[in-house]
């Protein structure tokens, strides 16, 4: 498991992910309080399971309602993940309900919360587990978005998120 | 060749951003790519891939209908469409209906290939294109200049010009800053538009499935912010099952772009709810534009395997050079020829065929498998068949293909050129043949061919017996070269036999898709080399070896001469290059070289046919460090030469500048000779730096090896 995520947090930084790891639960939560913190502006947290079981904690600037217009305003978006695939530092979730992606196509800034028990080493064992005709619009993240296309020139965050900030929790997100 | 099409290549030529943006980027792309795959089998995977494509092209019709049905289960609608005019009509009927204003696209090869957007703009309706760089081509009215990367021959400065008069003024040359700008800009256009149109890299018909792999994230919006999604897929991009994903996924990021995975990968299956909450349209066309026919003809079927990763473009010596708006049409490069001639028309790939160099070096890297080269050669038969050859060009192969004059004439102009050649090159040629000679020298015609000294050659008596094949190069330019061969051969114990009946080996016909003569070529060589019965027949030349090992047979099939293939076989399973015998007979421990350093360095080029079609390049390398060279590698070392028969007749302009490159990286290394195992990279490169007045000695590997025999 340890091999799995020194891996993935290599992978997953070398496309200027961030990586963090959290003990618990209520550690994953004043992680996510110290960003918004410190990033300023409103946040959106989509419905997730690790809302479910941890309640809606209250921060300023952070909301629950996750509409178009309040995702093209958020500086922040934050969703939970379903995978994580070491070998290539990419996140795997069924994003077919919109809210999970708005929060993570428009706002500048997308979190991406995932239980420590949810790695795979790779694609194939991904595609051995999702069932395309279950989950409508998959979504695969491997860092944020980004373009080479003047001069070849890379320039982080594009249309999409120009930080995307990994938090696994220990323990299972949920 | 059109008097318009030089035109646009010299154009192109004259572009320093193309070519230094081009350049620097081929560059690294080929380190990067390498990166990219390791710890993985690249090979394995384009198997999977190949496999997955092919079977996807000769399954076209049942895939279709396997996908409508369960694409329509999950709430699509699938629309077939047997040509662009279908397409166009179906979008803009749908946005007339769905009272569509306004639409934002992702990045999609199909809607350019049909011009789409148009058709939309005629009927009032706003397009924008999302992907950045085919915003600023959308911007600038330009067709894509790669695939993959469609503004790559557009400078930041290009880039701020067109911000500032096509959408605000005062946009600065900062790249970061013209990106954040589009994000800006478009930012609304994703939020307000009715409609989205997106491409798809794969079509699952298991599951009815659409496979996006982007970027920049706006194929993302594309799908989510609008009400209602459209995707135009060309059927060339179903697959079977859902596991078929797999290596696709592997092989198109790291093959474009050098990526492991690209940033985000959408796999989007039947219809997802609107943001707000209501279902949205999905519409799939699937489109055919002659894909059909393409699957069903034997030869190009295979086209079929593209994934559009745009990797045949970038390693390509003549598209670094020219950048794709040469080619004239959305496809560009070796692939986009092909492409071009079957959606297009034939005839639409007359002048751009010609750029092919036929290095092979997309063959190599292609993870589709498609044998590039093979096909371009493939649509100058078809072309040669259809129109004609120019008169020139028959009259030339008229005399190839008869062997006498050929050979007579050969003679006349070892005597013609006497007042032209000095010391070994002729350095000057008459009114039309001086193009010839404008940036390199040729090697004169030398006055007794090989045919006539290896009749002087004193050869011990021996057990093996091998035929040499020389080869117009070596019999009529580089006797020496034929000459090293039997003494090599000799020291290992193997007499050498020169069949009389020998002649050119048919490549220059076939390379200009003349199939005709070069099967009277082929007919000639294996009545003439399977006379005597020999163990070997060797060649030192990499192209002739190829020809006899394979072109022979593909030249028969290719004309439907049946009768002829078993000659061709036996003579095939003979054929072995110079270097992989002569390293076998060392392996053997029958060959040894002298001991000592050399003090001389020499660096190695690869010639393409040796490489990349007979896989040798270990051989001849092994050979000079068993001589008692140091061998130090060049950069680029397999790059082509420019020299490719008689591409560096035809297109002067651009054979110059690629042979300039492999110069440049020869002296870069600082070794005082270059060894190869072609005659025709050493006519190309020995005139070149001999124009430059460089001291660096040019030879053939078995020159090298042959002085330092035992
Ligand atoms: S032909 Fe091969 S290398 Fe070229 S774009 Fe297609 S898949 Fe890529």
């Amino acid at each position: 498991m340890d091999n799995l995520f020194a891996s993935f947090k290599e992978r997953a930084e070398a496309v200027s992910a961030e990586v963090h790891r959290c003990g618990t639960a209520a550690e994953a939560r004043d992680f996510v309080h110290g960003l918004l913190r410190e990033v300023g502006g409103t946040a959106l947290w989509a419905p997730c399971a690790f809302l479910e079981a941890q309640g809606r904690p209250a921060f300023p600037g952070l909301s629950y309602d996750v509409t178009r217009e309040g995702a093209a305003q958020a500086k922040v978006g934050i969703s939970q993940m379903e995978w994580a695939l070491a070998d290539t530092g990419t996140l795997v979730v069924d994003a077919t309900e919109v809210g999970s992606r708005l929060v993570s196509t428009l706002p500048q800034i997308h979190v991406a919360l995932i239980g420590a028990d949810r790695l795979l080493p790779d694609m194939a064992s991904v595609l051995g587990r999702i069932k395309p005709e279950k989950a409508c619009y998959l979504s695969m993240i491997t860092g944020p978005s980004r373009t080479a296309d003047i001069e070849r020139v890379l320039t982080i965050g594009v249309h999409g998120p120009e930080r995307l900030v990994i938090v696994f929790v220990e323990g299972g997100a949920a | 060749m059109t008097a318009t099409f030089k035109e646009s290549i010299q154009e192109a030529l004259a572009n320093p951003n193309l070519r230094g943006a081009l350049g620097r980027f081929s560059e690294a792309y080929k380190i990067s790519r390498e990166k990219a795959y390791a710890g993985m089998d690249f090979q394995a995977v384009r198997d999977a891939v190949r496999d997955v494509k092919a079977h996807g092209a000769s399954h076209l019709e049942e895939l279709a209908e396997a996908f409508k049905a369960k694409a329509e289960a999950a709430g699509a609608k699938v629309y077939r469409a047997s040509d662009p005019a279908e397409v166009k009509a179906y979008i803009l009927a749908l946005a007339k209906e769905n009272g569509v204003r306004s639409i934002v696209k992702s990045k999609s090869m199909a809607t350019e290939e049909i011009h789409l957007n148009k058709h939309l703009e005629a009927a009032g309706i706003e397009v924008y294109e999302t992907d950045l760089g085919e915003w600023i081509i959308q911007l600038c009215h330009q067709t894509p200049s790669h695939m993959v990367m469609p503004a790559i021959h557009m400078t930041k400065e290009e880039v701020a010009e067109v911000f500032s008069t096509k959408v605000e003024e005062g946009q600065q040359p900062d790249i970061p800053k013209l990106v954040k700008f589009a994000r800006g800009k478009l930012r609304n256009r994703f939020l307000d538009a009715d409609m989205g149109i997106s491409g798809a890299n794969i079509a699952v018909a298991e599951t009815g499935s659409l496979v996006l792999v982007t970027n920049e994230g706006n194929a993302r919006l594309v799908t989510t912010l609008p009400r209602i999604h459209v995707a135009v897929v060309g059927i060339e991009k179903l697959v079977a099952s859902f596991q078929d994903v797999q290596p696709i996924l592997q092989a198109l990021p790291r093959n474009a772009t050098s990526q492991l995975l690209t940033s985000y990968v959408s796999i989007i299956t039947g219809q997802v709810p609107n943001t707000d909450g209501s279902p949205k349209q999905l519409h799939i066309i699937l489109m055919d534009n002659k894909r059909t026919e393409m699957a069903a003809d034997p030869k190009f079927r295979q086209a079929l395997q593209c994934i559009r990763c745009a990797s045949c473009l970038n390693v390509c010596p003549v598209f670094r050079l020219v950048g794709g708006h040469v080619f004239g049409k959305v496809y560009t490069g070796g692939i986009g020829t092909i492409l071009t001639a079957w959606f297009d028309e034939l005839k639409q790939s007359d002048d751009i065929q010609g750029l092919c160099i036929q290095c092979g070096a997309c063959k190599d890297v292609c993870p589709g498998r498609i044998d590039i080269p093979d096909l371009i050669l493939e649509l100058r038969r078809r072309l040669a068949v259809e129109k004609g050859m120019p008169l020139v060009q028959k009259g030339i192969f008229a005399v190839v293909n008869n062997r006498r004059l050929f050979h007579s004439l050969l003679r006349a102009a070892s005597v013609a050129q006497k007042p032209f050649a000095k010391g070994g090159f002729i350095r000057h040629l008459p009114l039309f043949l001086s193009g010839m000679t404008d940036f390199r020298s040729l090697p004169a015609i030398a006055p007794r061919p090989f045919r006539d000294t290896f009749k002087e050659i004193v050869q011990p008596e021996c057990k093996e017996k091998a035929a040499i094949y020389a080869g117009c190069l070596i019999d009529f330019a580089y006797p020496e070269m034929g000459e090293a061969v039997v003494r090599v051969l000799n020291k290992a114990g193997i007499r050498v036999v020169f069949p009389e009946g020998q002649t050119c080996c048919g490549a220059p016909a076939r390379y200009n898709g003349a199939y005709e003569t070069a099967a009277g070529n082929a007919r000639e060589n294996i009545k003439a080399l399977l006379e005597e019965d020999v163990q070997y027949v060797v060649s030192a030349c990499p192209t002739c070896t190829v020809a006899l090992r394979d072109d022979f047979i593909s030249t028969f099939e290719s004309l439907g001469m049946g009768d002829d293939l078993e000659g061709a076989r036996v003579l095939s399973a003979k054929t072995i290059d110079f270097a992989t015998l002569v390293k076998k007979l060392v392996d053997e421990g029958r060959l040894e070289f002298k001991d000592g350093q050399q003090a001389e360095t020499i660096t190695y080029h690869d010639s393409c046919h040796l490489k990349r079609t007979l896989n040798a390049q270990q051989a001849p390398r092994d050979l000079l460090k068993k001589a008692g060279f140091t061998v130090t590698e060049m950069k680029e070392c397999d790059t082509c030469c420019g020299m490719a028969g008689s591409y560096s007749l035809k297109l002067p302009e651009l054979s110059a500048p690629i042979l300039e490159r492999k110069l440049e990286n020869i002296k870069d290394t600082g070794a005082t000779s270059v060894a190869m195992d072609c005659p025709g990279c050493v006519m190309q490169i020995r005139g070149g730096l001999d124009k430059l007045g460089s001291g660096i000695k040019v030879e053939h590997t078995a020159v090298r090896l042959a002085k330092r025999l035992k």
